[in-house]
């Protein structure tokens, strides 16, 4: 039970009107939804805004991105307080890169889909996990491209059926599994019709230092919730095996532990939150990244739906911190820091006589 | 056809030919020849001397023709020259191409195994026996290639008379430091200077003597220049994609951040910059930045430019600052990376589907490369949108002359940004409304802490509050708007550099690299046919009314570019439909960069038939 392991106050009693920071749930909402009644989007856009308030993160500290999708459409939907960046197709990262560079101080959120991922922006997808730029990268993934009315996406697996009856023939791309082999530090799968797990994972993943992916299946209601899709609610629902149950204790509150030792594995994260993995079926350890290789690759053999924290490296060192950047956000920086004075001009000048 | 010099030479009387000449060195590229050439440049320029240099070379990392000339002119010439009057021939593949397209009565230098003489016998040949004499310098073979080089050096010395004492001053400079490689350097040069010392005899007029007209001088290349520029810009996010002529560029910027952009006590440092995956990727991370708040900015060339088009089009649209470098060859598709062009205006100006348009700077010097890469980050600002900068291969790759750079004097223009202080106080904000009647709204940070400084940038359809809209009323008002902010811009972009002769009847309108062509060929129409003429150097797009004005004011108005297109007479023309059949056209487009002598032979051409 997730909650043998909790906090002293917050997520044990009812929750709470205002959270830390004094604001309430309705300080972290958006524009109301546009999209289609049911659409897993707005299943995780709910979790999304629970988590931000939970933690009482100043919402103004957020950027929300987005590529182009039904997917993308979200971050309208959250975070009225936050700057939004509804960007061009597959081009989400390069965005997030960027604003990262300028403020670092920044908690950037992205909301992709499988198309604008696994596709078009695959390219930028590669490059962002590969760079470790700090955000929370959210794919939801329905296996098709909702916003132009149902194709297939790379991610649809293969054998699965459109509403017309065509049948994919092309194996998936497991997004999960890319990220874990290109060295990205925190890897998790779960899906819409889990609100409890994908919370604890999206609270995880806002305190993780570094590019946190989460792989989110989030069913199209309109183009692929049918028999023989492998990405419905019902198939999905039934084919569900999660990894272990997931606890957050944000490092705000305290932990009161009350688990059977060895049942439960603890990841304290870089910000002092932890998070407690309650085991399921036998033995998973999320820090040992051959491990979380074979059982993604395990799991797409079995056809298996497995959920949960797959891959995390609270070590690993973010691009931003690479590159020793002033202290001060590079965007807040005024000319007396960024115009060197006379004399290095005729310097350089002397240089070049 | 006699040479300018030649004759002036002539009319003196003296059968010398002093100051006004030009140099090339044909070579193999990876030969390491570049260093003797920059030497060999530098030396006649710490004499006094006006000098220029272009390297023609190839797409290719080692083994293929380069060209190297040096242009050496007393009256301040910096164009490309035509005519080789002193050519040294060290590529056996291209020697003998090379040694026919001389004039008659030039000089040629090359090995003496060569045989060139047989090839021509009007030309003055100087048969260096190079294997001996690097033999001489060094045991080691593999450094023979490397002095041979600095063997042509000693020779030219000695044969145009340049100071030695000049020529060990530019070694010293060239390989700063290296003690060791300066000195077998030193010694090359002296082997060829003593040989040609005692084996040759002086039978040519060409020479150099001292002046005084670079004192105070720098010799740069555009691409340096515009880092520079972009450094005391406050450049903070710098963004690219490896691409041949932009690269130098970047990479320059980068070296010069890291000596002055460092923190000295805590080595922290107020920028950063990202290799990107490609063009698409950098210019997204360019307005990403832009977005947050930093003066970003990305430089590449045009098959980089065509990748970047849709983003282009979204920071227009979504009204996003940041500066893009477009440092121009020739294309369409790869064409020939290593050779210049103007051809990207059009496509640059009007990057981007939809209805999109772009200020976009002409930069016509290296001294405006440091100028206008400082103006166009305040004018990305100010506008809020993408700012181009066209620069291209010839102004970026190549070394001229230019008059120190003079530390910027304006602030920075960081243009309407809102902070939560002043949301506070006047109670509202709303991203996209014009509250200035000057098509310009007013921005926010991410970050700002007020409840009422968060919007949303979309690409779609967007209203005054940044919502999302498909109404056509708000879709018009959205691209009238974005029309009257570019209408605003026309005052504040460089103005053109207007020369105006009042009694000319025909004008020229140039930019970019055109202009020392343009300058030398409007004297050459003037001394040599007494054709006066008027000249404007368009210096940014959108138009002002300058141009207008320059256009209605002549019976004639030859606009020199070089594009196939004719592209700028063409958006003049459109422009100013009006004056349409005023406008003619000079267009060199072989990937050369453009020369006097073809301006006014065109000009000329059809100055006869008007
Ligand atoms: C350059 C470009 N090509 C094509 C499109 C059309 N387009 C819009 S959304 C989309 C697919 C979106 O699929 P996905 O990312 O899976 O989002 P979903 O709608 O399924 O949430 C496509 C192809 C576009 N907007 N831009
Ligand atoms: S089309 Fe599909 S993905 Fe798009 S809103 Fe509707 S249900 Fe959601
Ligand atoms: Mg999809």
């Amino acid at each position: 039970m997730v909650d043998s392991v909790t906090a002293t106050k917050g997520t044990a009693g009812p929750t709470p009107a205002t959270n830390r920071i004094g604001l309430t749930l309705a300080d972290y909402k958006g524009s109301p939804s546009t999209l289609c009644d049911g659409c897993g989007h707005d299943a995780i856009t709910s979790q999304i805004i629970k988590a931000f308030f939970e933690l009482g993160v100043e919402p103004h500290m957020v950027a929300k991105l987005s590529g182009i999708g039904c997917s993308s459409k979200t971050p309208a939907y959250f975070l009225n307080r936050a700057h939004g960046f509804n960007s061009t197709h597959g081009r989400m990262p390069s965005i997030a890169t960027g604003v990262g560079m300028a403020n670092s101080q920044l908690i950037q959120i992205g909301v992709s889909g499988d198309g604008d991922s696994a596709s078009i922006g695959m390219g930028q997808l590669v490059h962002i996990l590969r760079r470790n730029i700090p955000m929370v990268y959210v794919v939801e993934n329905n296996g098709v491209y909702g916003l132009t009315k149902g194709q297939f996406s790379a991610t649809a697996d293969l054998g699965s059926k459109l509403k017309s009856g065509v049948m994919n023939d092309l194996p998936p791309i497991d997004l999960c599994g890319l990220a874990v082999e290109l060295g990205c530090a925190f890897v998790a799968r779960s899906f819409a019709g889990d609100p409890k797990q994908l919370v604890s994972l999206l609270k995880a993943a806002i305190s993780h230092k570094g590019t946190a992916f989460l792989d989110v299946i989030s069913p199209c209601v309109t183009f692929n919730n049918h028999d023989g899709s492998t990405k419905s609610y019902k198939y999905a629902k039934e084919a569900e095996t999660p990894l272990h149950e997931i606890g957050y204790v944000p490092f705000f509150e305290q932990i009161a532990v009350d688990y059977e030792p060895g049942s439960v594995t603890e990841v304290k994260m870089h910000d002092g939150s932890h998070v407690f993995l309650k085991k399921l079926h036998g033995d998973y350890d999320p820090t040992d990244r051959l491990n979380a290789h074979t059982t993604i690759f395990k799991a797409n053999q079995d056809k298996q739906f497995l959920t949960g924290l797959l891959y995390i490296d609270e070590k690993k060192p973010d691009f931003t911190s690479q590159l020793n950047l002033t202290d001060q956000p590079l965007a807040l920086l005024k000319e007396d820091s960024l115009r060197p004075p006379k004399e290095a001009l005729d310097e350089i000048m002397q240089s070049l006589m | 056809m006699k040479t300018l010099a030649a004759e002036s030479a002539s009319k003196q009387g003296t059968g010398r030919i002093v100051n006004d000449f030009s140099i090339q060195v044909g070579t193999v590229n990876g030969s390491g020849s570049q260093s003797s050439n920059n030497v060999l440049m530098r030396s006649i320029f710490q004499m006094g001397i006006p000098v220029s240099g272009k390297n023609l070379f190839p797409s290719n990392i080692a083994g293929l023709p380069t060209w190297f000339t040096i242009r050496v002119s007393k009256d301040g010439y910096i164009a490309r020259k035509r005519e080789i009057d002193i050519l040294v021939a060290m590529n056996p593949q291209t020697a003998h191409d090379d040694v026919k397209s001389l004039q008659p009565g030039a000089v040629c230098i090359s090995p003496a195994e060569m045989k060139l003489d047989l090839v021509r016998s009007d030309v003055k040949h100087y048969q260096v026996p190079f294997g001996d004499l690097a033999a001489r310098a060094t045991d080691q073979i593999k450094l023979r290639k490397l002095l041979t080089n600095m063997i042509y050096v000693g020779v030219v010395g000695q044969l145009l008379e340049i100071d030695q004492a000049e020529i060990e001053t530019a070694i010293r400079k060239q390989f700063e430091g290296k003690v060791k490689v300066i000195d077998l350097n030193l010694n090359a040069v002296k082997i060829g200077r003593d040989w040609a010392k005692e084996s040759l005899k002086k039978e040519d007029p060409y020479y150099v003597e001292k002046m005084d007209k670079t004192a105070g001088k720098i010799i740069i290349d555009g691409n340096a220049a515009a880092a520079i520029g972009c450094m005391f810009a406050g450049a903070s996010v710098v963004t690219w994609y490896p691409i041949t002529p932009s690269s130098s560029l970047c990479e320059t910027l980068i070296d010069y951040l890291k000596q002055y952009r460092i923190d000295k006590k805590t080595g922290k440092a107020s920028f950063a910059v990202i290799q990107a995956e490609d063009e698409l990727a950098a210019v997204g991370m360019a307005l990403g930045a832009g977005w947050a708040g930093a003066r970003s900015m990305t430089s590449t060339s045009g098959p980089g430019i065509s990748l970047m088009a849709e983003f282009v089009g979204y920071g227009y649209f979504t009204e996003i600052p940041t500066v893009i470098f477009d440092i121009q060859r020739v294309g369409p598709s790869t064409g020939m990376p290593t050779r210049t062009s103007q051809a990207d205006l059009l496509p640059a100006y009007f990057l981007s589907h939809g209805d999109t348009k772009h200020i976009t700077l002409l930069p016509g010097s290296v001294e405006e490369c440091y100028e206008m890469a400082g103006a166009a980050f305040d004018l990305a600002d100010r506008f809020q949108t993408p700012v181009f900068v066209l620069s291209d291969l010839d102004l970026g790759m190549n070394n001229w002359m230019a008059d120190q750079f003079t530390y910027p004097e304006k602030p920075f223009d960081r243009g309407k940004v809102l902070t939560a202080e002043q949301i506070e106080k006047i109670g509202k904000f709303e991203r996209y409304r014009d509250v200035d009647g000057d098509g310009i709204c007013y921005r926010t940070l991410p970050g700002t802490n007020h409840p009422l400084a968060a919007y949303f940038t979309r690409g779609s359809g967007h209203n005054e509050k940044a919502g999302y809209t498909e109404r056509p009323e708000d879709y018009l008002n959205l691209m009238d708007r974005l029309n009257k902010k570019f209408d605003t811009a026309r005052s504040y972009v460089p103005k053109p550099a207007v020369d105006r002769n009042p009694t000319a009847k025909i004008g020229i309108v140039a930019f970019g690299s055109s202009h020392f062509a343009v300058e030398e060929s409007r004297d050459q129409l003037r001394d040599e046919e007494k054709v006066a003429t008027s000249y404007l150097r368009l210096r940014a797009l959108p138009f002002s009314d300058e141009l207008r004005k320059f256009v209605e004011t002549h019976d004639r108005v030859y606009v020199v570019e070089q594009n196939r297109d004719a592209q700028l007479r063409d958006l003049i023309r459109l422009e100013m439909p009006d004056l349409a059949m005023k406008l003619m056209s000079v267009k060199h487009y072989n990937g050369l960069p453009i020369d006097a002598r073809f301006v006014t032979d065109a000009i000329l051409e059809q100055e006869r038939k008007a």
